[in-house]
């Protein structure tokens, strides 16, 4: 169409053809810019909204969680496991500190120092996000029961389809019995 | 192929409308269409799926005015409200729910027809193509609908399909935040996933206008693939086609009412009578039958990007397959090669719908154990759908486009009319029509 505006405009005398090439590249480019203005809020509409943002951390009271037993809790809508590790479980993750893993990683740094009795990862497997069991698969961790994924006793990927180690949240400690998660 | 129109507007408000809106000449146009007079019961699942399309469309509607979709209520809006307390809201949902998996068994036999005798070849690649686009909207919509309910299967079926998408790189994990409008499956998800599973089906809707729009460019394909070369190859749509898709509606129907009356639990998982708890994941996570096969390739690759790259290339092949097949033979009546990896396809297909539903580790030969190769016993059900993963893939990138160089077809008759009239007999030249041979 503007081709055959601009052949009418020099039809009927001398037209500036960079006037019309102004045109519509203006023109298109407000276009392009309008359409983008309209639908990056019908996209971001999809996003997190500020409610549920604000659901953003929790406390937790440590001090419910036994020796050698596991808490499922609820983080952002997200489960969470605190495990109050039994020394032999420690020693076992770091003994294996150094084994070949698809997500090398020490035990140390899945804890927090001073308090390497507490495992606290997100506890969506990190292949398609269903929640592994404890005390099953042959690392003394995690088995996910949809596709096989086994996690050791530090929540690091071991075997299975899934590509990570559990995540760890941010969190901190509070005291020795309160830790702050998010 | 379609011809000049031979309507004739009878009416003085005919003419009028006519030259106005010629809606009434449309609609004689499509009953008047020229068919291939030679198509067989396989070419009745277009007519079975636009009726189930107006099933799903209209129970839909319905349950929509007693559905909930909110995390706290959507669980007993369906299980209670529907299900027990809305007048005859057990039937629409058993219609609606059953629907789904009637409406996936009639869009396989239709694909496997269109495989089987070529009709995805030229000049049908763009009808072949928005059929495929139809496919992968009704599996979207099908997934939605399934989460809807939200038990503990709707629940982390919808997690573990959304989660798929978190396997990109970089990308990944904003796009599963946007998905669920927050950081797990929940409330916001539900309730987009709703509004998306109203809307879907009309999606549908409107490019099964556009498909029946590109068959009607080139025609009916038909059982020997021949092209139509005369009027005496073809009959009106009407009342042929209509009686005989009527017929075939009317025999699914009663396979329909079938589940619906006597075995409507029979596609449910027990666990989806559990409410969603986002805390515990159940012991063992199936999708519908409809999408095993698929869910076999995901879990038979240890790497979850290549994985779900095989599973989304898994549908890819099919939207491929007319570029894929060279030969230039469409029917497999012609094709005795072609005609065998077709089948050992279809057993593929339905061997890895077989694992998709067991767990990866179970044994496919009960009580056999044997030496474990890549992470799994090879008796194991991982590694039989790795192998039917191979074979699924091996069938479209190398047997097709091969056979297509190598396979001597057998002779194709010079008319489709010829092998309905038996062997020999050429039809002759401007015969009537005999209907009561069509076969």
């Amino acid at each position: 169409m503007a081709d055959s505006l601009a052949q009418t405009a020099s039809d009927h005398g001398p037209a500036d053809p960079s006037r019309r090439d102004f045109i519509t590249i203006a023109a298109t480019t407000a276009t392009v810019g309008a359409v983008a203005a309209v639908a990056w809020p019908l996209i971001d509409q999809l996003n997190p909204a500020a409610d549920t943002l604000a659901l953003a951390s929790i406390e937790y009271d440590l001090s419910k969680v036994a020796l050698g037993q596991e808490v499922t809790i609820a983080w952002r809508k997200q489960p969470v496991f605190i495990r109050h590790r039994t020394p032999k479980e420690i020693a076992e993750a770091v003994a294996d500190d150094h084994a070949p893993m698809k997500d090398p990683a020490t035990d140390a740094s899945r804890t927090k120092p001073g308090h390497e009795q507490w495992l606290i990862v997100l506890a969506s497997c990190t292949h398609l996000g269903c929640v592994p069991t404890f005390a099953q698969g042959e690392y003394g961790g995690w088995l996910c029961p949809c596709h096989g994924s086994v996690y050791d006793t530090a929540a690091r990927i071991r075997k299975g389809p899934a590509p990570k180690n559990l995540y760890l949240p941010d969190y901190t400690f509070l005291s020795d019995t309160k830790v702050k998660i998010g | 192929m379609s011809g000049p129109s031979t309507y004739e507007p009878k009416s003085a408000i005919e003419r009028w409308l006519d030259s106005r809106l010629p809606i009434i000449r449309f609609g004689a146009d499509l009953m008047s269409f020229p068919t291939p007079r030679n198509l067989n019961y396989w070419y009745t699942f277009g007519g079975i799926l636009t009726f189930c399309l107006g099933v799903q469309i209209v129970t839909g509607i319905v349950l929509a005015m007693h559905y909930d979709p909110s995390g706290a209520g959507a669980f007993i809006s369906v299980e209670q409200h529907i299900m027990r307390d809305v007048n005859y809201g057990w039937l629409i949902r058993g219609l609606h729910a059953n629907g789904a998996s009637m409406f996936f068994l009639a869009v396989y036999l239709h694909i496997l027809r269109g495989i089987y005798y070529g009709s995805y070849k030229a000049p049908r690649e763009v009808l072949w193509l928005l059929g495929c686009v139809i496919y992968v909207l009704m599996m979207m919509t099908a997934f939605m609908g399934y989460v809807l309910p939200w038990g503990q299967m709707s629940f982390w079926g919808a997690k573990v399909i959304t989660n798929l998408l978190g396997a990109f790189p970089v990308i990944g994990k904003p796009i599963t935040t946007l998905l669920w409008g927050g950081f797990a499956v929940d409330d916001p998800t539900l309730n987009r996933f709703f509004s998306l599973h109203y809307l879907l089906p009309f999606v549908i809707a409107a490019v099964v206008g556009l498909h029946i729009w590109a068959l009607h460019v080139p025609g009916n394909n038909n059982p020997t693939g021949v092209n139509v070369k005369s009027k005496e190859d073809t009959l009106a749509f009407h009342p042929y086609y209509t009686v005989k898709d009527g017929f075939a509606i009317t025999v699914f129907m009663i396979m329909f009412a079938l589940f619906v009356f006597y075995l409507p639990e029979s596609f449910v998982k027990t666990d989806n009578y559990i409410p969603a708890n986002p805390l515990v994941t159940p012991a063992h996570i199936v999708p519908e039958w409809y999408l095993l096969p698929f869910y076999a390739i995901l879990r038979a690759i240890p790497d979850k990007l290549t994985g779900v790259l095989a599973l989304a290339g898994a549908i890819v092949m099919v939207f491929l397959l007319p570029w894929l097949d060279r030969s230039k033979v469409r029917s497999m009546r012609y094709r005795p090669t072609a005609r065998i990896y077709f089948f050992f396809w279809i057993l593929a297909c339905l061997a890895l719908g077989w694992c998709g539903g067991q767990e990866p580790q179970g044994h496919v030969i009960p009580g056999l154990i044997g030496p474990t190769f890549i992470d799994y016993d090879i008796n194991s059900v991982t590694w039989l759908s790795r192998i039917g993963a191979i074979y699924y893939f091996t069938y479209f990138l190398i047997i097709t486009p091969l056979l297509g160089m190598l396979e001597k077809p057998l002779p194709v008759p010079d008319s489709l009319y010829t092998p309905v009239l038996g062997h020999g007999a050429a039809a002759p030249a401007g015969a009537v029509a005999a209907p009561e041979k069509e076969g």
